[in-house]
């Protein structure tokens, strides 16, 4: 059997300009009075993509997933489905299935009944019903709980409810409203591998809404990073990790310091950037800025570098600063080092070993360092 | 200290409305059924046996001897009775109809409407309780008798040519009930209604619902206990309605507040209305115990 990374990672119809996207969403606006929620966004989903719409709340997520839906209407603009413009046609005549964010189970009904629900209401055979009905349960897990009411059932077995019920109809597009939101750590990322296996498993399109940028990494094929309405970035997980488009971006997505300053030159694919923290860097860049452009450099703190002596290549990509604060999570070790103008440096290091020798203390003399490919240029 | 007082607080929290049932519903129902198992007589108070405290306890049990079942065996005997509580149920189950029919999408568009003007909806639906109960069904009166204003609109404007007889039949009775207890319908259907969460509505519009269909099984099953509460709180006072079909109904129309009030007033029986009234109580009884169970199973249900 195929491992399901296998078929990720062979999956990328947003690079073949040849097919054709699934849902396109065509500079579409959304305003509430003189709020203007969606801005003129454009956005292309291709058939049985996992697409994470991320953003902090009051970007405008939420108001394009149930555009979407058909809960909210364009104000302008237009989100053509399959082929078919979605203008006008209401939630119940969409091939479209949300689950909801507060699940919205219906508390007078059984599990089975919740999940039968759409199925009655289209005018399934009884015997048709209680097969899928079945399936559905035990796709979630829940073949026990058919009897019991929303309110006999965890926050987990909810969340499998409204999924198995949003599910039913098998639905061309599945959209998820913050679907982990309410779920503890621990049963949140389960959940994640449960429901990427099972999108797979289904070959739906799966749009989800999410504010927790590890869920859009972690199930996600591709994200699109929204702000004020707007997307800013669409790619995928890698991508906008290591080569965010924006300044917005790198802050946004994990941890990441920006050094800013004055390009100096470019040769050969390398760009030079001086003044920045009184270091200058030499960092790897596709784009060649004019010479006296502010420019700025973002770098993870993973790929920073803590040590006592000074690297090869110093003074370029490396600075003296002393150890301000240490942070042990286990896995790793996050150094804070602060430089002589006082700007701190955030580097991690994995604890490969068990116990290092010699470790690292608070207020020790050290350099920090990166790599000429460690960092992005970033155009802004 | 502070543990012992507020446990004592808290015990008189919960005693206070037994203490309350007590003292003004169970001490005189059992007045009331004492007297029920009396018999009349010319004298003051107007029934026997009347305990003498001085007699001693063998006073009081030989007096007791006296009690029987007379006047309910009697409730049977005339028809009249029966067919005055069948038609207090009956035209009060219409009227809680009529009142639901009303109250409903009252309740609804209240419920629906932006959370801004709700307070001041929910001020107008208790405004009539401003004005006194029976100045409001006086008016009624002058409205609805052959000469008044309803007659005397619908013939200026031809829909009719002769005025209609509303006036002293079970129709006045219907809008009597249906004006004066509407507040107590809409009151706790829109409490249900409120607090229902709207994604509830989206979700099954997401399933498949039209809106129509997503009223019927969503939103109305999940009113129901509101619905439930406000019938009783409607059906309960109108089955004994003395006022509204003394005042708006005819000299025919036969309900049981009338014919006790007439019982205890006209005939100076107190014993036949104390039985009257506790055949009304027990009738009474049986929807209450149903809206409680009802009420139970919503709560578990965790509504």
């Amino acid at each position: 059997m195929k491992s399901l990374g296998s078929i990720r990672r062979s999956f990328a119809p947003w690079a073949d300009p040849a097919s054709k996207p699934f849902i396109s969403v065509k500079n579409v606006t959304k305003r509430f009075g003189d709020f203007t929620a969606v801005d003129d966004l454009s956005l292309d989903i291709y058939t049985r993509e996992f697409f994470a719409l991320l953003g902090a709340s009051g970007c405008g997520k939420s108001t394009l997933l149930r555009m979407l839906a058909g809960f909210e209407q364009p104000t302008s603009g237009e989100i053509i489905l399959d082929g078919q413009s979605l203008a006008g046609i209401p939630p119940y005549r969409r091939p479209v299935n949300m689950m909801f964010q507060s699940y919205a189970l219906f508390p007078h009904m059984t599990v089975e009944n919740n999940i039968a629900f759409g199925l009655k209401q289209d005018g399934m055979p009884k015997a048709d019903i209680a097969a899928r009905v079945a399936q559905m349960l035990k796709l979630v897990k829940l073949e026990k709980f058919s009897q019991r009411k929303p309110h006999q059932l965890s926050g987990g077995q909810r969340q499998r409810v409204a999924l198995a019920r949003s599910l039913a109809k098998r639905p061309k597009v599945l959209l998820l409203d913050e679907p982990l939101g309410a779920l503890d750590k621990k049963l949140r990322e389960e959940t994640q591998f449960e429901l990427m296996d099972l999108q797979q498993e289904l070959g739906l399109t799966f749009v989800v809404v999410t504010h927790d940028q590890e869920e859009a990494m972690t199930m996600a094929d591709r994200i699109a990073v929204m702000s004020h309405g707007k997307v800013i970035q669409v790619a995928t997980p890698a991508e906008i990790y290591e080569a965010p488009n924006s300044r917005f971006v790198a802050d946004f997505i994990g941890d990441v310091n920006i050094f800013e300053g004055a390009v100096s030159g470019a040769e050969g694919g390398y760009v030079r950037l001086e003044g920045a923290n009184g270091f200058p860097i030499r960092m790897a860049s596709p784009e060649r800025p004019a010479a006296g452009a502010r420019s700025a450099v973002a770098v993870r703190p993973e790929k920073i570098r803590v040590s006592r002596q000074p690297p090869a290549n110093a003074p370029v990509n490396a600075v003296q600063g002393e150890i301000w604060d240490i942070g042990y999570l286990g896995d790793m070790t996050v150094f804070h080092v602060r430089l002589k103008d006082g700007r701190v440096i955030k580097a991690s290091s994995l604890n490969a070993v068990r116990a290092v020798e010699d470790p690292l203390g608070y207020d020790q003399e050290v350099w920090v360092s990166f790599g000429e490919d460690a960092g992005v240029v970033l155009k802004d | 200290m502070t543990r012992v007082a507020s446990a004592l607080f808290s015990r008189l929290v919960i005693i206070i409305p037994y203490a309350w049932l007590l003292f003004f519903f169970l001490i005189p129902f059992f007045i009331v059924f004492r007297i029920s198992l009396s018999q009349t007589a010319v004298a003051m108070p107007p029934y026997t046996p009347v305990f003498d405290l001085f007699g001693g306890l063998s006073g009081i049990v030989e007096k007791a001897r006296e009690f029987s079942f007379d006047n309910y065996v009697w409730l049977t005997e005339d028809v009249l009775y029966f067919n005055a509580y069948v038609s207090s149920v009956i035209i009060a189950a219409i009227s809680t109809l009529l009142t639901l029919l009303i109250a409903y999408p009252i309740a609804y568009g209240m419920a629906k409407a932006p959370k801004t003007v709700r307070p001041t909806l929910l001020m107008l639906v208790i405004l009539p309780f401003w004005t006194s109960f029976l100045i409001r069904v006086y008016a009624w009166i002058a409205i609805l008798k052959p000469e008044g204003l309803l007659n005397q609109f619908l013939l200026a404007t031809g829909v009719i040519d002769q005025p209609l007889i509303i006036l002293n039949t079970n129709w006045a009775i219907y809008i009597g009930i249906v004006y004066s207890y509407l507040p107590f319908m809409v009151l706790p259907i829109y409490s249900s209604l409120e607090k229902m969460d709207h994604t509830l509505t989206e979700a099954a519009l997401d399933l498949g619902c039209t809106p129509f269909t997503a009223f019927w099984r969503v939103t109305f099953p999940l009113s129901l206990a509101g619905v439930v509460a406000g019938c009783l709180l409607v059906f309960i006072p109108a089955v004994g309605e003395f006022v509204i079909p003394d005042l708006l109904g005819g000299s025919e129309t036969l309900m049981i507040g009338k014919t006790l009030w007439n019982e205890f007033n006209a005939n100076r029986d107190w014993p036949v209305s104390s039985a009257v009234a506790t055949i009304l109580l027990l009738i009474l009884v049986l929807p209450i115990v149903y809206f409680q169970n009802a009420q139970a199973k919503a709560d578990s249900e965790g509504r």
